[in-house]
């Protein structure tokens, strides 16, 4: 693998010698994207939980309430629910979904479709169900949970009073896009709900349907005519699957396609330069960090974390290996989100690092091993690390694995230190202070493998509580401070090391306009973009 | 008279038991072949649950999807069970694209095979004649040229000299195709009748569709062709050579006869049974697909199926993978075995 990297290096040279003007073109009522899409395995809402099939799925769909891509920062809006109302126990809102609007299929959008949706995605009980079973539906109660009262009025009743932006903000995860319920119904197979059906295909009111979808070769979309919002400019989307950055490069420069979505650092670096071509860089959710098993008598040591927090070479990885593609970033909510802070508290300060490994009473250090998933830049940084906290005196072996293999290890709560990757799973900052510092109980056997906080025994019922207070706290400023001060102290006593925010480097023909990759809250949209 | 057993047995042509024993040993062979990789598909330490369920699951979610895969029976009903299954045409699903791998196999193994049919018949086309020439003339420049040649094919590795091609004839020269099979204008144009986009392209008789097809494989089968030719063209070096120093090359060539002759009609047809080993084994190298070329490329072939397969413990895909595999150097090997008689008149 490594000669691979070093020949792909080589071969990138031989190509940025020569820079290439664009001389084809797209059709201009089409946008062809290049991108990795073998991660797709189903585009069922209620089941994807891929990248990819959740990017597609929400151009394909719609929801009660969502984000509108050109001002993400306005947070959740009305979408198929034009306004809502919420009783006085706090418990039950009641959405109001706007009349006159149809389904792709032709069938009219009612709340009976929403209901249905959620029902759902609850009954088929997939990975992604958590998103809306933490609000206490069940299989069984789920039907008398979730109401249409009539046909333009749905009412969600949770087991608690929680923050109002915590279930909306739910409510924009892919899990709860709103399915044409009589199509669906109609593709059922052995009382798969559709299922099967809908791997491939779709039922939705998006502003696109799916046309066509080849593994690993690519996803076909084309305009939804019955669709209520302004009609995409762009009649066709065809995402083809290029695995290989220099490949993805070669056809953007020769301009057989619009948009490249995973260009290397190097290609960005060498297309920035070319003329007819920009690159568009948007603050990804997904964060890099490191966490130490609490199980470790070294790593235990609150003065031995905070030693290796100290001992990390921020600044040198994000402008260096990681240039471009991350940023320094330090606590669990990424930035954008609502209550993310900026603070920095750590940089690389080895003297400091090796007196608190003193006062530890380490003065010599100790060996140590991270599992590590054979992925470049996680390899890059666990180098890193294993440079700058060796200089202390820490020595640091590392295991690599596939992802599959690390995963395990680190579910079975056997590693040291682990190296990874984290990104949120829905747009409210619960998504990671209810992983970070959240767990509900520390036993092997408790099952808690979902938690963040579990695989690494982190025992924490102090912060526990205060994530949990969190969720219910309707009064905004209140629960915004709540976060502040959460990560604050959790930046200082965590066995989370956490060091980088992802960037996303798009690289696109300069004639496409609008395009929103989704920040960290959301995912592409390509229904706004433009070609002129 | 009545009909006894002995004599109904007599009665069986021999080519018919040879048939027979063939099938018996390719049954013995994909069997023993799908055990060994099923054994270490499950020792393997990758969760293919985890794959399935994802990193968020819950201990539930995640036991249900144990139980569904099997995996809670004996390691060795699970294999019966396999064993049933692809005896009764079912591959099971791959939980990686989520459809069943005979369909996923239907798909990618043509891509291959399109591949790679051209590649070796640029390998036998240039690589057989080079090969005959560099040992007539061994020692001059031809020899050495065509060393050095093979020497390249070698030593190059293929991705970085797919990259390159690529940068030359796609991006600057604009000779043929980029990544991909087809431009996206003719995407899904012709039906789908063997996969291979040549072959499918000239029974719907659309000329437009082959030529786009053919402009995008053209790059990748010269690159595998090259490779395929640097082997051939140094087996059949060495082949050739062998047979030029024997004494009934010398005895032809003392009779007289033009060297053309000697070297065509005597020795070469006397390399042709090691050459069909050769170009076999070279061609089934290339129908388990060439993972790095159909990377580059964006060929959606069998070899990337089966490497990102293994790598995301999709254990179904990369059985399924492994059986057709299986089967085409089976099938390739039992070929080989057929053309051997044909041409050797004492094996028969």
């Amino acid at each position: 693998m490594k000669h691979f990297k070093i020949s792909l290096l080589a071969a990138a040279a031989v190509v940025s010698v020569a820079a290439m003007p664009s001389l084809a073109a797209t059709p201009k009522n089409m946008l062809v994207v290049a991108q990795t899409i073998d991660d797709i395995i189903s585009f069922d809402p209620a089941q994807s939980f891929e990248f990819t099939s959740n990017e597609i799925d929400n151009n394909i769909y719609s929801f009660l309430v969502a984000f509108d891509p050109m001002n993400l920062d306005a947070g959740y809006q009305p979408d198929l629910a034009s306004s809502w109302d919420i009783s006085e126990d706090g418990k039950t809102i009641t959405f109001h979904i706007v009349e006159g609007r149809k389904f792709a299929s032709g069938n009219p959008i009612t709340a009976k479709d929403a209901a249905y949706s959620l029902q759902r995605a609850i009954k088929l009980n997939k990975t992604p169900s958590f998103i809306l079973s933490q609000f206490g539906f069940t299989a069984d109660n789920v039907d008398e949970k979730v109401v249409a009262t009539d046909d333009y009025t749905l009412q969600i009743t949770t087991d608690k009073k929680y923050a109002v932006s915590f279930v909306l903000n739910c409510l924009t995860a892919n899990i709860a896009s709103i399915v044409d319920s009589k199509l669906v119904m109609e593709h059922e197979a052995d009382g798969d709900m559709g299922n099967d059906w809908l791997r491939s295909n779709t039922a939705g009111s998006g502003a696109y349907i799916l046309k066509s979808f080849k593994p690993n070769e690519s996803v076909v979309l084309t305009a939804n005519d019955n669709y209520y919002g302004d009609k995409p400019k762009l009649k066709q989307v065809f995402i083809r699957h290029v695995a290989e950055s220099a490949s993805q490069r070669l056809l953007l420069e020769k301009g057989d396609v619009d948009i490249a979505r995973n260009l290397s650092t190097e290609d960005v670096a060498a297309i920035s330069g070319t003329e007819g071509l920009k690159v568009q860089d948007e603050l990804r959710g997904r964060l890099m960090y490191w966490s130490a098993n609490q199980k470790s008598e070294y790593l235990s040591n609150p003065k031995v974390l905070e030693a290796m927090k100290w001992l990390t070479d921020y600044e040198g990885m994000a402008n260096s290996f990681l240039k471009g593609q991350y940023t320094v970033h330090q606590t669990f909510l990424p930035m954008t989100y609502f209550g993310a802070i900026d603070d920095k508290p750590y940089h690389l300060d080895i003297e400091k690092g090796k007196a608190l490994l003193a006062e530890a009473g380490y003065p010599d250090g100790f060996e140590i091993n991270a599992i590590v998933r054979e992925a470049q830049e996680r390899i890059d940084i666990a180098q890193s690390l294993q440079d700058t906290w060796g200089k202390a005196g820490i020595k640091l072996t590392l295991t690599i694995g596939t992802g599959a293999q690390t995963l395990d290890k680190y579910r079975a709560r056997v590693h040291d230190i682990y190296v990874g990757a984290w990104g949120p799973d829905y747009s409210d900052p619960n998504t990671n202070a209810g992983t970070f510092a959240l767990n509900p109980g520390n036993a092997d056997d408790s099952g808690n493998t979902g938690y963040l906080a579990w695989r690494n025994a982190w025992d924490i019922p102090a912060y526990s509580q205060r994530t949990l207070d969190a969720v219910v706290e309707n009064d905004v400023d209140k629960r915004k401070q709540m976060y502040v001060d959460l990560q604050k102290d959790f930046q200082k006593d965590s066995p989370f090391g956490i060091m980088f925010q992802q960037i996303e480097q798009a690289g696109m023909q300069a004639n496409v306009k609008n395009l929103s990759l989704g920040g960290a809250v959301s995912s592409i949209a390509f229904w706004p973009v433009t070609k002129d | 008279m009545e009909k006894t057993g002995g004599q109904l047995q007599l009665s069986i042509p021999p080519i018919a038991t040879k048939t027979i024993s063939t099938l018996f040993t390719i049954v013995i062979t994909m069997v023993g072949l799908l055990f060994i990789t099923f054994i270490i598909g499950r020792v393997m330490p990758v969760d293919p649950v985890l794959a399935i369920v994802g990193e968020r699951a819950s201990q539930a979610q995640y036991d249900e999807a144990y139980v569904s895969l099997g995996l809670d029976k004996p390691l060795l009903v699970q294999f019966l069970i396999y064993l049933n299954d692809v005896f009764h045409g079912n591959l099971g699903e791959s939980i990686r694209t989520g459809m069943p791998v005979f369909d996923d196999i239907k798909r990618f193994f043509p891509a291959t095979m399109e591949l790679a049919t051209i590649g070796t018949l640029i390998g036998i086309v240039v690589g057989i004649p080079l090969g005959v020439l560099a040992a007539v003339k061994r020692g001059t420049w031809i020899d050495q040229t065509a060393r050095f040649v093979a020497l390249i094919g070698y030593s190059i590795p293929v991705f970085w000299i797919g990259l390159v091609g690529l940068l030359i004839f796609y991006g600057i020269l604009g000779w043929v195709g980029g990544p991909g099979r087809l431009d996206i204008f003719y995407d899904d144009v012709v039906p789908t009748v063997t996969g291979m986009i040549l072959i499918d392209s000239l029974l719907a008789g659309d000329f437009e569709v082959f030529s786009n097809a053919f402009s995008h494989i053209v790059l990748p089968a010269c690159i595998l062709g090259y490779y395929s030719l640097a082997y051939i063209s140094r087996m059949t070096r060495s082949f050739m050579l062998e047979q030029l120093s024997s004494e009934y090359v010398t005895a032809a060539r003392v009779k007289g006869l033009s060297e053309a002759r000697v070297i065509w009609q005597h020795a070469f047809r006397n390399i042709g049974v090691q050459l069909i080993t050769v170009v076999a084994l070279s061609y089934a190298g290339l129908l388990e697909g060439s993972v790095l070329t159909e990377i580059i490329f964006s060929w959606p072939g069998i070899g990337s199926y089966i490497t990102t397969s293994l790598l995301s413990a999709d254990m179904a895909a990369v059985l399924g993978g492994t059986v057709i595999v299986g089967l085409v150097f089976v099938c390739l090997n039992v070929l080989s075995d057929v053309l051997y008689r044909l041409l050797d008149p004492r094996s028969k």
